[in-house]
């Protein structure tokens, strides 16, 4: 019978014998970092979050000022950079699979999954100049412009 | 209580009464245009002994003989016979009518993710050679032993869970990740692959989690739990899938 090699079917077989092997330990350390990035993001959002609405004199605190004197210290330099780098990593591989899960497609499938590094790029690249390059009183700018505390 | 009595039930009499049964019908044309599936109605008188096996049997032996589906030991035990009854993967010969919403039709589809053949019967090649694939047979190096392979009770107590297995397909078939693409390993085959991986007695564990670590394989499972939850057999299906990731990890670490 024909009609159990090649079922007219609503889904065509999987072609050819057997499937390509994508074997592998990426999916497993992929796996593994969502764990280890999740707990860590934890420690890291609620710190910040204590710190800048919680801590002295909580939400009334931040201001421009506030978030200069922060980028100031190299401790939160880091600790922002972590937090960025982690969360985009995190949430851009959720999002993966995510495709991966609902997308039938492949046309589909690379449309999303290049859109989604395209913004990964941009929000990663663009977040770790801010953090290391951020100069609140940046020199030969109008004295209107800048912040008070910019006496100098 | 008038004299006038309605006849009274007799002793251990069954009750009977009467069910709709709304069959997902698909029939493939064979000039091989595509065809539409659609829905069919029919009214069984059914006993509260009957399973929806039996109604099917009633349709098909009374009703409508073009009705087709798989089923042949009858007893929830050959696993030919998992299908979708009101939305649910079960083995039409486990799941009493009784038990059922009767007083709405039942629905059955075939099980969801497989190519359809007709009506209730769909393509288990791709189901199957999954399974293949996870070389589900004993590997052994060395010489072969003149008596049994002995093990402890233990031992067999470690994988007892996953020997149940009668791959019927429900889980797999349940699975959202199997339905996009078909292309994950799917819940059975890591089922069997676990009866191997934690059986003492067999030396190819490596191997299969090798072939299990694959972009397709136990990483795709959600643990969404459709498949624990559409086993007829009570495997712990996702817990199976967990403890072959476990083994994984501390493999690579």
């Amino acid at each position: 019978m024909t009609l159990v090699a090649d079922p007219k079917a609503p889904r065509p077989p999987r072609g050819g014998p057997g499937r390509r092997t994508t074997r592998g330990n990426t999916e497993l350390y992929g796996w593994i970092f969502m764990r280890a990035s999740g707990v860590l993001l934890l420690v890291l959002i609620f710190g910040h979050l204590f710190v800048n609405l919680v801590a002295g004199d909580g939400v009334k605190a931040i201001d421009f000022g506030f978030v200069a004197g922060k980028w100031a210290s190299p401790f939160w330099q880091v600790w922002d950079l972590l937090m960025l780098w982690l969360a985009m990593i995190h949430g851009t591989n959720g999002v993966r699979t995510i495709i991966n899960d609902y997308a039938e497609r492949d046309g589909t499938r690379l449309v999303l999954k290049g859109l989604l590094y395209l913004a990964f790029a941009v929000v990663v690249i663009l977040g770790t100049l801010v953090i290391f390059t951020f100069d609140p009183c940046p020199a030969g700018s109008p004295a209107d412009l800048l912040p008070s505390f910019c006496t100098a | 209580m008038t004299a006038v009595a309605e006849a009274p039930a007799k002793v251990g009499e069954v009750p009977s009464f009467e069910v709709t049964l709304k069959v997902l019908r698909y029939l493939p044309d064979e000039s091989g245009s595509p065809t539409v599936a659609h829905w069919d109605e029919f009214r069984v008188q059914a006993h509260g002994t009957d399973r929806v096996l039996d109604a099917l049997h009633q349709v098909k032996w009374q009703q409508d003989g073009s009705l087709t589906f798989r089923r042949s030991c009858a007893h929830g035990v050959c696993g030919s016979d998992a299908m979708r009854i009101n939305g649910r993967n079960r083995l039409a010969c486990k799941t009493l009518l009784k038990d059922l919403d009767i007083s709405k039709p039942i629905t059955v589809e075939p099980i969801k993710g497989l190519p359809v053949i007709k009506d209730l019967v769909v393509d288990m090649e791709p189901f199957f050679a999954s399974y293949r694939e996870i070389m589900p047979f004993l590997i052994t190096t060395g010489n072969e032993p003149t008596k049994e392979r002995l093990q402890s009770a233990t031992q067999r107590e470690r994988f007892d869970d996953t020997t149940k297995c009668i791959l019927c397909a429900a889980c797999t078939s349940s699975c959202p990740v199997f339905w996009t693409d078909g292309q994950y390993f799917g819940p059975a085959a890591i089922v069997n692959a676990h009866r191997f991986i934690f059986d003492s007695r067999d030396e190819g564990g490596a191997q299969r989690l090798e072939i299990l670590n694959d972009k397709e394989g136990v990483w795709r499972c959600r643990t969404t739990f459709n498949c624990t939850e559409a086993c007829p057999r009570g495997i712990e299906v996702t817990k199976a899938i967990q403890e072959v990731k476990r083994a994984m990890i501390t493999r690579a670490f």
